[in-house]
């Protein structure tokens, strides 16, 4: 596997993290009722968008400049 | 002496050299780092009941670090992806930002994680003498509500002597009946200025947050350490790439700098990809 093809597969891990942080959050903001954790799942959930629309971003990118072949 | 196949492909593998040895290299890791993970996941499924550290670990931190390791995953790539276009200037602000990430990780790691924790101490007590020490572990109430008992109190060691050890109390023990500590703190609370005196022969074991102090903290000490060794020879190889010398393999051949970044970025993100293991199982479950 290339360096793309493992970058890609480490954004899918890094956004798996992210939704887990936030449902971590939520879980913990329902136990606690801390808001802190409530702005810590909402930051998460923005993030695993984030990182979704950054992969994509960078899978056309590599095939836009024939890097990923 | 030309060293063959940097650069073109092996026509029995189909690949240049330094892709194979770096996926020889990363497949011994995976055992490394599997066989540790496994013998924390055991050693937590094994723990009695109550005795397993929860909640001591510095979640925001924890996370900071985690964003910085995925930032240098993303400027790494970028760097690569900047050689193969031949633009170096470039290339060269993207490793800059990758070496400084990592630096920035072993730097909160290395001079205020782990610090923090060697200034934590911890006192299990003897199981005949918990009710002494009550009005610190709040069992009572805990067991009434179906929690699991506390046996350990926890702070910041004042004094001792050779009877004697004197705790600014963590606000788990300062005040155990309060409901709020009825759970671990993911965002540490300081230690109160509330003094406890432990008896010496009531302690079955007291220490620092050492890896001595409990299989979790081994484990976490063990696993941080290994992945800190790889952060830092990561950074180490990055730095040699971005120095002058790399300029001029740049100019005899850029092809062959963009494999050397390209090897060293999948060693990088293996580093980070175990970092994302590491990070829910020590600060989050």
């Amino acid at each position: 596997m290339s360096l793309k093809g493992f970058h890609i597969v480490f954004i899918v891990f890094s956004t798996l993290l992210a939704l887990g942080v936030g449902l971590w959050c939520v879980w913990v903001d329902l136990v606690e009722g801390a808001p802190v954790y409530l702005a810590g799942a909402i930051a998460s959930f923005v993030t695993a968008v984030a990182l979704v629309i950054y992969g994509v971003w960078f899978y056309r990118k590599m095939k836009r400049l024939r890097i990923i072949t | 002496m030309e060293i063959p196949y940097t650069v073109s492909n092996r026509p029995d593998t189909g690949l240049w050299n330094a892709k194979i040895g770096i996926w020889l290299f990363l497949a011994s890791e995976v055992m490394l780092f599997g066989a540790l993970f496994s013998a924390y996941i055991f050693l937590r499924i094994d723990a009695a009941p109550g005795t397993w550290p929860h909640g001591l670990l510095n979640v925001p931190v924890g996370t900071m670090n985690t964003a910085i390791l995925i930032i240098s995953s993303v400027t790494v790539v970028l760097a690569w992806a900047a050689l193969k276009m031949r633009r170096y200037r470039a290339y060269w602000w993207y490793m800059l930002a990758t070496i400084t990430c990592g630096l920035i990780f072993l730097t909160v790691k290395l001079a205020y994680e782990w610090p923090q924790k060697f200034e934590h101490f911890g006192a299990y007590i003897k199981p005949d003498a918990l009710a002494k020490y009550e009005k610190y572990l709040g069992n009572e109430r805990r067991l009434e509500k179906g929690l699991e008992p506390r046996i350990e109190i926890t702070g910041h060691l004042h004094s001792q002597n050779a009877t004697e050890y004197e705790v600014a109390l963590d606000p788990v023990n300062a005040d155990p009946d309060d409901p709020a500590m009825d759970r671990p703190h993911f965002i540490p609370l300081p230690v109160t200025d509330k003094i406890a005196t432990i008896e010496k022969a009531d302690v079955q074991r007291a220490t620092m947050f050492l890896p001595t102090h409990s299989a979790y903290f081994a484990s976490y000490f063990t696993i941080t350490g290994l992945h800190g060794l790889h952060v830092l020879g990561g950074v180490i190889v990055f730095i040699y790439m971005w120095l002058p010398v790399s300029k001029k393999l740049y100019q005899r051949n850029p092809e062959h700098l963009a494999n050397r970044v390209e090897v060293s970025g999948l060693f990088w993100h293996f580093v980070d990809l175990v970092w994302i293991f590491v990070f829910p199982l020590f600060y989050l479950l």
